[in-house]
């Protein structure tokens, strides 16, 4: 009973975890582009090791907190912009190759010795050289606080203040969403989404909406870095292709060119992800090492992957009559 | 896609080809105030190629498209009146379209040059010439299918702040707007009957329903210049009646028509000049009744030999044959 309790507990703290607020940026980044837009974004990665870097080198520089966000935002917005130019006026599968070669790139760059006084080679650069001028902004006064059955440290890398701080964020960002996608600007993306011909015979800079919707998306995708490596390190094997595929599946579980549908889609993953992998790891503790549970729960999320796209395409809250015609 | 996706696709394509009886055509012609002026002043423009109009609206001069060492449209001087139906017709392969979409920027020429409203506009691009008032419809229709057929109306009005991403963000912007256009856009569905589907989706309109939408939602733009590239084909023979009248209507609001078309009857009856393209280079054009009976048009439309019936036994006769082999060569 013992058992079963601490798992279920483990699980439910990721609910709130600030990994899973991380993921629940990244995808509303991707939604933006896949869900409205229309873009195939392969390397959501790509942005949010830009996010990283451009975070953690910014405070190691010695900038103050909300510099350093900016600085987060402004690299994002940057990748979207180099990648961007040469390929949105191209057919859409074109994005989809150059950005999952940028985000291999940014990794293997951030790996290479080339440049490793400011990233930290393939190691990476460790939470400590970073997270100090984040962790002295917290109001909370010191000590561990219980909210049922979840108990963390107020200030530090896994505390109170990191999950209000993600949260935060991440609620900005749902709001903004709501708040450009219900206008007449939102309504132009999902045009382009249907056909962007048809957009442009209409009279609209197809280009500019396609580039407005890659930067903001993008700039989502590097904050979401930013929440990703408050509580860890600066690990660029971390955030590779496994990264991009967990947050599409996110995007997809929870339904694409939906509000909510990111933020439910991460919740519901991470729990499930995690009841999987610790129930797994104590009920066939006899029949396979812990290392293997690992994969098998990897193995199972691609399933998933396969099962959502195949059989609910809309996702968790889409809507089936979007799908009840043939989209092209 | 999953299997139950299919179960309401819309009946398109499964209509009759368009077989309509000369009658049931002259039957739907609008005898306007306007359709008389046009038809009087262009009776005195002489019907021959490249010739000059009165009041032209668009001008293309020497306007070349190759692909690889084919080309598709060769036009050396092309005048549209303002005001005026004109269809521009021509046999599968004529390079209409091709011409079309040089025209509304949606492809490059090799060399040409054109004007619209005494602007030149031969490299300007597609969206902005939209912007400055001439709007086009698609072949294959583009109807935006997960919008709704209202949203589908409203993201064609021009000039809406709430379309700039900082606008987007302050509703009392835009609301203002937004209702002024829902007002003219429900005023445009209901007339074209599709006022009742205001809240579906686009996807699940019908084949000729998506026609309609795509022509109320240029009409949204305000456009001085329409542009529809067949609009007739895969429509059912009730629609097109319905379509030639729109199509008249348009004029009768002082807006310009130019369309594409290779179903001559249709043409005959609702264009006030026509325009007759064969292998990329315009052979004829002048009012439909003259032009209908130029040689030029009959042999490229039909062949120098549409009335030799091809079931015919006596083709398996070498010395017919040999005749008309002749007669091809002295033409």
């Amino acid at each position: 009973m013992d058992e079963l309790s601490r798992i279920l507990i483990q699980a439910l703290g990721q609910l709130i975890a600030p990994a899973t607020a991380a993921y629940a940026l990244a995808a509303i980044g991707l939604n933006l582009h896949f869900g409205y837009t229309g873009l195939l974004n392969i390397g959501q990665a790509g942005f949010m090791l830009m996010g990283a870097y451009g975070f953690a080198i910014a405070t190691i520089e010695g900038a103050p907190f909300w510099l350093a966000f900016l600085v987060s935002a402004g690299a994002g917005a940057l990748l979207a912009l180099l990648l961007g130019i040469p390929t949105l006026k191209l057919r859409g599968d074109y994005l989809a190759i150059v950005t999952i070669s940028a985000a291999e790139i940014i990794r293997f760059a951030g790996r290479s010795t080339l440049w490793a006084d400011y990233t930290g080679g393939a190691s990476g650069l460790a939470g400590s050289t970073y997270k100090g001028p984040f962790q002295a902004l917290s109001p909370l006064p010191d000590g561990r606080t219980t909210i049922g059955p979840l108990e963390y440290l107020n200030n530090g890398s896994d505390s109170w203040w990191t999950r209000i701080f993600a949260w935060s964020v991440v609620l900005v960002a749902v709001l903004l969403v709501w708040l450009i996608t219900r206008s007449p600007w939102g309504r132009v993306l999902k045009g382009i989404r249907e056909d962007e011909d048809a957009v442009r015979a209409l009279g609209k800079n197809v280009f500019a909406y396609k580039m407005q919707a890659l930067v903001l998306g993008g700039v989502a995708g590097s904050l979401a870095g930013l929440l990703f490596v408050l509580p860890i390190s600066v690990a660029p094997d971390n955030m590779g292709r496994t990264l991009t595929f967990f947050v599409w599946t996110v995007m997809l579980l929870g339904g694409a060119a939906t509000l909510f549908g990111p933020v439910l889609g991460a919740m519901l993953f991470f729990f499930v992800y995690m009841l999987l992998r610790t129930g797994m790891r104590a009920g066939l503790a006899d029949v396979m090492p812990a290392q293997n549970v690992e994969h098998l729960a990897g193995l199972m999320v691609g399933v998933a992957l396969m099962c959502i796209v195949i059989f609910r395409p809309q996702g968790i809250l889409g809507n089936k009559k979007e799908l009840a015609f043939d989209v092209r | 896609m999953s299997a139950e996706n299919t179960t309401e696709k819309p009946a398109e394509n499964t209509t009759e080809p368009v077989e309509l009886d000369d009658e049931t055509l002259a039957a739907t012609v609008v005898d306007s105030e306007t359709a008389r002026q046009v038809t009087e002043t262009l009776a005195g423009v002489e019907p021959k190629v490249g010739v000059a109009k009165p009041d032209p609206i668009l001008r293309a001069t020497g306007v070349q498209r190759r692909f690889g060492g084919m080309t598709a449209v060769d036009v050396d001087h092309l005048e549209v009146q303002r005001g005026a139906i004109t269809a521009l017709i021509g046999p599968n392969g004529a390079g209409k379209t091709t011409f079309f979409n040089l025209l509304t920027g949606f492809d490059k020429p090799n060399q040409g040059t054109w004007e619209f409203e005494g602007k030149q506009i031969a490299r300007t691009s597609a969206a902005k010439l939209a912007r400055s008032g001439m709007v086009r419809t698609f072949q294959l229709t583009k109807a935006l299918s997960r919008l709704t057929v209202l949203q589908n109306m409203l993201l064609a009005a021009p000039d809406n702040p709430g379309e700039n991403l900082f606008g987007a963000l302050f509703r009392p912007l835009w609301s203002g707007v937004e209702k002024r256009n829902t007002e003219k856009a429900l005023e445009i569905l209901e007339r074209f009957n599709l006022a009742q589907k205001k809240d579906d989706f686009a996807g699940s309109l019908s084949g000729g329903q998506r026609k309609l939408l795509e022509m109320a939602r240029a009409l949204m733009t305000d456009p001085a210049m329409i542009m529809l590239d067949e609009p007739m084909a895969g429509v059912n023979p009730a629609l097109v009646q319905s379509l030639l009248g729109h199509i008249q209507a348009l004029r009768d609001d002082g807006m310009t028509v130019l369309f594409v078309e290779h179903d001559m009857h249709a043409v005959r009856h609702i264009s006030d000049w026509v325009v007759v393209m064969a292998e990329g280079r315009i052979v004829a054009e002048g009012p439909p009744t003259s032009v209908m009976q130029d040689q030029a048009v009959v042999d490229a439309y039909l062949g120098a030999h549409h009335d030799t019936d091809l079931g015919d036994d006596s083709l398996l006769d070498p010395a017919v044959l040999a005749r008309l082999e002749a007669e091809e060569e002295k033409r």
